[in-house]
């Protein structure tokens, strides 16, 4: 096997130019895929991020049906307090999971006391929410990083509307569950920048003032946020998560409980599927580069060396072996492609990482491109090529092993 | 013994009107360790009756045998593994592969035909190399030696893989005289040593004579039944 492989090189060395302007094209191929995907797929996962970790979480919960009247926040399809066991029992059983937050989510009426609009506000538990969206404290702009009893985060763009500021008292008025009316004084603890997304506008208080607001007798929950150790797990926790809590069911007989990732709650990933396309079609047309230019050159190996394949079938080589040989030299330039395209992918990586290349996203600026190159994409982009480089040598190589040893001797 | 059996063979390219017969019904026999040459002008059909012996095509009708084995009705892949097991090939051409040295052109069967363990070959070469004059140009490529070496290389490339019968067609076609005259004893001389059956195929008036037993061949027909050459069979 070493001598048909030295062979297959030396073969491919006989025209140092073209070999060389072959591989430079798999080799470009693969480092525009390699960096659209580096790039692409950091910007993906930095929103990602920036999405999960500070409003949505990375699963939440709802009673059944409840995601279809969110834009009313119904207060009567929050969980009672033996449902919210339920699920922080089964929270509990999932080692996968790092932490998970119940949410109080309720619209009322925000006044500053000169004028007076609506908000839609969550009511958390400041340590759990704070475990489970780590990144809600670097949206917050002015006033202390957490949630006090008694204050309120107000966002960014509602606070200037409504001028108000850190400090300033101002009364939330809610209707609760059974048609009264309750309002509560609180400070102003802080402004929130927003976020893209669901719940990216809302306001935070503290859960007790939240019960005190809505008078609720027994603390019932309108939705949990739940956040994984390791964000690769996410659809398993999801699977135990729907395998565990699917089989309550409410007094209807139908499922209670609605389990949902990021991407059922997030408009953002619609733009990650797009991403996702962008990168197919990339690797596709990487498909095509690597096709066409190895099809080409093994085409124009077979051909010129026509005497030479009869010589060799007349000593007797068998026909599957001058295949191999042809296809190895495909492979050959297959794979030196691929490891020579990753490791200059991986410096370019490198380089640009170095060189802190900063984008803006919607309202966040100065964000910091944290190019990064999943090994199993590498290795992936690499199978591509490697594939596409022996379908793409196999016809030229048949040809060259069918060929009658007599008409190819006589080739001039 | 007789290595190569022929009986009425013929040989015809084409079909119906367009049909051109390149041998017509040819029967003779070449013994075992004989230096045999067909000659005749272009055309006449001894490259066809090689290629036949060879494997490398099917006759039309009649009977050959080669080394005891009725080959007439061999497909590709028979072909193919009985030329690896028992002919070698001598081109006018010389047909060496350019990528590989001297050594490697000559290891090539051995690897890619024979599957012959590394250990054995290197000897192997090396005596074949030596007994052509061509050891101490082992390393170098095709391209770096001169006609007459490339035609040695391709001897020892024949050779290598111990076959009963070793077919060359016109072998001294691409040489001056000189060397024409070196090759053609050169190849006697393996035949002695190693007993290996030669037959080549030739116009060449040069070195007719150094054939054993020459038949001459003229519109597909054997027109003598292998007449003794000028020198005799060692």
């Amino acid at each position: 096997m070493a001598n048909i492989w030295r062979i297959a090189g030396r073969n491919l060395f006989r025209y140092k130019r073209r070999t060389l302007l072959t591989l430079s094209l798999v080799v470009i191929g693969i480092m525009f895929v390699t960096i659209f995907i580096a790039v692409t797929g950091s910007f993906k996962s930095m929103m990602i991020g920036q999405i999960t970790d500070s409003s949505l979480g990375h699963l939440q919960i709802h009673r059944q049906g409840y995601l279809a009247a969110i834009d009313t926040l119904p207060l009567t399809m929050n969980f009672k307090p033996q449902a919210v066991k339920k699920m922080e029992k089964a929270l509990q059983e999932i080692p996968e999971i790092e932490a998970y937050s119940p949410r109080i989510k309720f619209g009322g009426m925000f006044s500053n006391f000169t004028e007076t609009t609506n908000i839609r506000l969550n009511g958390v538990d400041p340590e759990k929410e704070l475990r489970t969206v780590p990144l809600l404290p670097t949206r917050i702009t002015e006033g202390a990083k957490t949630i006090q009893k008694g204050e309120i985060l107000v966002p960014e763009l509602f606070a200037r509307g409504m001028k108000v500021k850190v400090g300033d008292t101002v009364v939330i008025i809610a209707t609760n569950r059974d048609g009264s009316v309750n309002g509560k004084q609180l400070k102003v603890g802080g402004i929130l920048e927003s976020v893209t997304g669901p719940g990216g506008r809302d306001g935070y208080l503290h859960m007790e003032d939240a019960v005190e607001i809505l008078r609720m007798e027994e603390m019932e929950i309108s939705e949990v946020a739940i956040r994984v150790k390791d964000f690769s797990q996410l659809n398993q926790v999801f699977n135990q998560l729907n395998a565990s809590l699917g089989q309550e069911k409410n007094m209807m007989g139908k499922p209670l409980f609605d389990v949902s990732t990021w991407e059922k709650l997030s408009p953002f990933y619609n733009i990650a599927r797009m991403i996702d396309m962008m990168t197919l079609f990339i690797k596709l047309m990487l498909v095509a580069i690597v096709l066409i230019s190895i099809m080409n050159v093994m085409m124009m190996a077979v051909y010129e060396r026509i005497r030479e394949i009869g010589t060799i079938a007349a000593m007797g080589t068998m026909p599957g072996k001058i295949l191999s040989m042809f296809i190895l030299e495909g492979l050959f330039m297959g794979l030196a492609g691929a490891v020579i395209g990753g490791i200059l992918s991986g410096a370019v990586i490198y380089v640009a990482n170095m060189a802190k290349i900063t984008f803006d996203f919607g309202r966040q600026t100065g964000l910091i491109l944290s190019a990064t190159i999943n090994p199993l994409d590498l290795i992936t982009v690499s199978g591509i090529v490697i594939v596409v480089s022996i379908l793409a040598s196999f016809q030229p190589a048949l040809k060259a092993a069918r060929m009658d040893p007599i008409q190819a001797l006589g080739h001039v | 013994m007789e290595l190569v059996i022929a009986q009425d063979l013929t040989k015809t390219y084409g079909t119906g009107d367009a049909a051109v017969p390149a041998l017509k019904g040819l029967s003779f026999s070449v013994e075992k360790g004989a230096f045999v040459s067909f000659i005749g002008p272009s055309g006449s059909g001894k490259t066809t009756l090689l290629n036949l012996i060879g494997c490398l095509d099917k006759p039309s009708g009649g009977r050959l045998a080669v080394a005891g084995i009725e080959i007439s009705g061999f497909g590709p892949r028979d072909g193919a593994r009985f030329r690896g097991k028992h002919i070698g090939f001598i081109f006018q051409s010389f047909n060496l592969i350019p990528v590989l040295t001297a050594f490697e052109n000559v290891e090539y069967p051995l690897v890619m035909v024979q599957d012959v363990p590394a250990s054995t070959r290197r000897e192997r070469i090396a005596a074949l190399l030596d007994s052509v004059g061509m050891l101490d140009q082992q390393k170098k490529f095709p391209d770096q030696l001169s006609g007459g070496q490339k035609q040695r290389v391709a001897i020892a490339r024949a050779l290598v893989t111990h076959p009963e019968l070793v077919l060359a067609d016109e072998p001294t076609a691409n040489l001056d005289r000189d060397t024409a005259q070196t090759i053609i004893r050169l190849m006697k001389k393996m035949r002695e040593d190693l007993q290996t059956t030669f037959i080549f195929s030739t116009h060449d008036t040069r070195i007719i004579d150094q054939a054993e037993r020459i038949y001459r061949i003229e519109d597909g027909r054997l027109n003598s039944n292998g007449n003794q050459g000028g020198t005799s069979h060692g």
